[in-house]
């Protein structure tokens, strides 16, 4: 007999097993409708590869995902894709979800399957890819896809693989049943699990609940040698140990079958030790021996509500109300209807919603068997809920904690390390539900952490944009420094101010030139100097009025004198190339990026320069020609 | 030396007093410089805190401006998006009484992302410059579209849109981003879920 530990806290419920386990595990029809939630376990959801529509048979894939943490889904019977849209699942939240409606056809045709007789035939990588195809994933409940459980870690190697055949909660007989039927299909999975896990130690833990299994599942595991299946001495053990609600989760069998705790917020492969559900083992000897991916699992029916508690052999997606009707089910007496077991079950808001792979149990009890919980009381601080956890937390503290919302402490005080296994109200004589507020404060401590990364995403996006800001602001006021500069460098400042500067370089080009055009510019500024005093002269303070005398006297003039017009435009057209050209060799010398600019300009400034001297010529051609 | 001591011993006292704290301001001040802290770190924790939406619902341009006042003193309720939660936060961090959200600045609601109806954007740009994180794309003329995995739900770019193209749309909640609330003193809140207590089971008499 092998040691066994105890766990801290636990309690000790009534089991309710005896009525699901008087009959055997019954192979449910098939509904007119199958109901496939696509996303059935923790991870992401799949994506649906199957139109409205379309012919589907038994175990085709109809949604995949490359997500990491997620598994596909298959068609549960033959049949006709009947829409897919959002249906009622079954959720604590009541809220629906993406499925896939299937109508069968009551063939139940199977897609082609290769059956694979001998699995040592193949690597552990290939076994790895088929248990992810198959979409082994929750069938202990808490719904982790089991092939990355099984993927192996060189930094944490795996020495103890554990068989959890507790099925501590009352009322659930699914594994239990399972054990009595199936023995020799769990001891196949076991040994690929073996295979691929290569463990020096197989533990098969059971609760002396369910003692009458242990023969059955001791002769099928010696007809197996696993040590050949792992490559190594592997030493299988059937341990059996006192009935105690929570001792099926995880985090406790391991700590009564070896003495080792998993370490807070740890995993089991951190002591070396790894945990599947016999439900898991069962699911892979299908995938593996018999090519049959995961498409119906044991489900248990009962509760006094219903006259033939059993256990059913159903399909994913068999809506409840169609199990319900088998096991004859009395709506009337039925107060609310739980789906898991009684601890950590959830009520179903509608009927309709259908089993999935997490769905080992639905429950009818009436109101004398499960009734309303009262009112609840204030908390008195007796500390039996210290005493009944068997996570070792202060679920005390943990209340106040939450209902001050003090996310911090919570954590501080550990309750990531709270498996929600209701214990602690079950023995609140105050009626709290404790589980409800841990179960809130672990949601708002996890949303924290996602608010948190959303606003440090967003805090990195509103500083980049700033820093954006503030460099076009910059570069806008560097260029505005640098066309300054380039303007300074082509009038240097210790010279006459630019007006009169350019009208010097003017007079430079001017004296090169001959005298006669000189004196006809002299003339036509004076003109200018004339009609600009004329219109002073008037005197008007309406600078629009001045404007448009002016405007005025210059037409006047330039019909009596069209020539002096033309002129005008040459001259301008030239002392503009010239100002150009000093700017631009400004602009290289300093290596301004405005020199493109400059050029263009230039360059319109020569275009401009050859248009009107060529109007001046035409003009004064025809004026030779009138003379 | 000693001689000295002892004919001036106040005299003596005092100098060696002086003395010693002359030297150990010398070694304060040059701590203070050699190893000072850059920034203000208790803003920095401030900000940390506050949601990031740059909403300016608080009556500050943004965040850390924001932050930089609570660390002067203003007071820790005037932010909507951060909520209770964040009140508690920053209550916690700052040790200050908690207060009830503000309700000048607006008032806690669910979280809502910016949805562009593109068929009728103009494009006009006005929306992206409003922004303040950038999670608007698009460019002159031709239509915008919000990127919502970015979008804070700020509201400050349905102000200036000139079309009123624009929608805030509460984010909806799946099974996956459900969360389980807080049950109140309500008696039936409880009505849809079990994990309940030992009446619920059996008598309490049956326990052990």
């Amino acid at each position: 007999m092998r040691k066994i530990w105890d766990i801290h806290g636990g309690v000790h419920p009534t089991e309710n097993k005896t009525q699901s386990l008087s009959e055997p595990i019954l192979q449910a029809a098939i509904p007119p409708y199958l109901y496939v939630p696509l996303s059935q376990h923790i991870g992401a959801a799949a994506k649906p590869i199957v139109k409205v529509g379309d012919k589907v048979l038994k175990g085709q894939t109809i949604a995949d995902t490359s997500a990491a943490v997620s598994v596909p889904v298959h068609a549960p019977s033959s049949g006709t894709v009947f829409a897919i849209e959002n249906k009622t699942v079954p959720h604590p939240s009541g809220i629906d979800d993406l499925c896939i409606v299937i109508e069968t056809d009551g063939l139940d045709q199977w897609r082609e399957r290769k059956a694979r007789q001998n699995f040592n035939l193949f690597t552990d990588d290939e076994l790895l890819s088929i248990i992810r195809n198959a979409g082994i994933a929750g069938m202990g409940g808490a719904g982790f896809p089991a092939a990355i459980k099984l993927k192996s870690s060189d930094s944490k190697p795996i020495n103890t693989l554990i068989m959890n055949g507790t099925e501590c909660e009352p009322y659930i007989t699914a594994d239990h049943s399972l054990m009595l039927e199936k023995a020799n299909d769990i001891a196949t999975g076991l040994a690929i699990l073996a295979k691929i896990i290569k463990p020096k130690t197989i533990l098969f833990g059971i609760e002396d609940n369910k003692l009458d299994v242990v023969n059955g599942i001791e002769a099928a595991l010696n007809r197996i040698d696993f040590s050949t299946h792992s490559g190594c001495t592997t030493d299988v053990r059937v341990v059996t140990f006192p009935t105690k609600y929570p001792s099926g989760g995880e985090k406790q069998l391991i700590e009564i079958l070896t003495g080792k705790q998993v370490p807070s917020r740890g995993l089991p492969a951190d002591i070396g030790i790894v945990c599947h559900n016999i439900g898991t083992a069962v699911a892979i000897k299908d995938a593996v021996c018999l090519d049959q991916p995961l498409i119906s699992r044991i489900t248990t029916v009962t509760g006094e509500a219903v006259k033939r508690p059993r256990n059913y052999h159903v399909l994913i997606g068999t809506p409840v109300s169609f199990l319900l009707e088998e096991s004859q089910y009395q709506a009337d007496q039925n107060n609310r209807l739980i789906m898991g077991g009684p601890m950590m079950g959830f009520a179903l808001a509608d009927i309709s919603a259908p089993i999935i792979k997490t769905s080992n149990c639905i429950l009818a009890p009436t109101e004398a068997e499960l009734p309303t919980p009262p009112p609840a009381q204030a908390c008195i601080r007796c500390g039996m809920c210290a005493e009944a956890c068997p996570a070792s937390l202060l679920p005390q503290q943990l209340y106040w904690f939450s209902q001050g919302k003090e996310l911090e402490k919570l954590e501080q005080h550990n309750i990531a390390d709270c498996i929600e296994c209701g214990a602690c109200s079950y023995v609140c004589p105050s009626n709290i539900p404790l589980v409800q507020y841990y179960r809130a404060s672990k949601t708002d401590i996890k949303q924290r952490e996602i608010d948190h990364r959303n606003a440090e995403l967003a805090k990195r996006r509103f500083d980049a944009r700033q820093d954006r800001l503030i460099r076009l602001e910059q570069e806008k006021i560097a260029a505005k420094q640098a066309r300054q500069a380039a303007r300074k460098k082509a009038n240097p400042p210790n010279n006459k101010p630019p007006a009169a500067n350019a009208s010097a370089a003017n007079a430079d080009t001017a004296a090169t030139t001959d005298n006669t055009e000189r004196e006809a510019t002299v003339k036509a500024a004076i003109e200018r100097a004339k009609i600009k005093k004329a219109t002073h002269s008037k005197t008007t303070d309406d600078p629009v009025a001045r404007a448009q005398a002016k405007r005025e006297a210059q037409l006047a003039q330039d019909q009596a004198d069209p020539e002096a017009k033309l002129k005008r435009a040459v001259e301008s057209a030239q002392q503009r190339m010239k100002k150009l050209q000093v700017k631009l060799v400004a602009a290289k010398d300093s290596g301004d990026p405005n020199v493109n600019i400059l050029e263009t300009g230039l360059e319109k400034a020569q275009s401009k320069l050859v248009s009107s001297q060529k109007a001046l010529d035409d003009y004064k051609k025809a004026s030779n020609s009138e003379d | 030396m000693i001689e000295f001591i002892s004919l001036n011993p106040l005299l003596s006292a005092l100098i060696a007093l002086v003395a010693l704290g002359l030297s150990f301001g010398a070694i304060l001040g040059f701590g203070a410089i050699k190893f000072a802290v850059e920034g203000d770190p208790i803003v920095d924790q401030i900000n940390a805190i506050l949601p990031q939406t740059q909403c300016g619902q608080c009556g500050y341009p943004g965040c850390k401006p924001y932050a930089e006042a609570i660390a002067e003193g203003d007071a820790i309720n005037k932010c909507p998006p951060g909520g209770e939660a964040g009140i508690n936060e920053l209550a916690n961090l700052l040790d200050r009484e908690p207060l009830a959200l503000d309700d000048e600045h607006g008032q806690e609601d669910i979280k809502k992302v910016a949805f562009i109806r593109e068929e009728e954007c103009i494009g006009c740009t006005k929306c992206i410059q409003a922004c303040p994180i950038d999670a608007i794309l698009g460019a002159a003329k031709v239509m915008h579209t919000v990127i919502s995995s970015e979008c804070t739900g700020c509201d400050l770019c349905v102000e200036p849109c000139p079309v009123d193209c624009i929608d805030m749309v509460p984010v909806s909640v799946g099974t996956q981003a459900w969360k389980w609330q807080i049950p109140d003193r309500n008696p039936f809140y409880n009505a849809n879920i079990i994990a309940s207590d030992q009446r619920s089971i059996d008598s309490p008499k049956a326990r052990h």
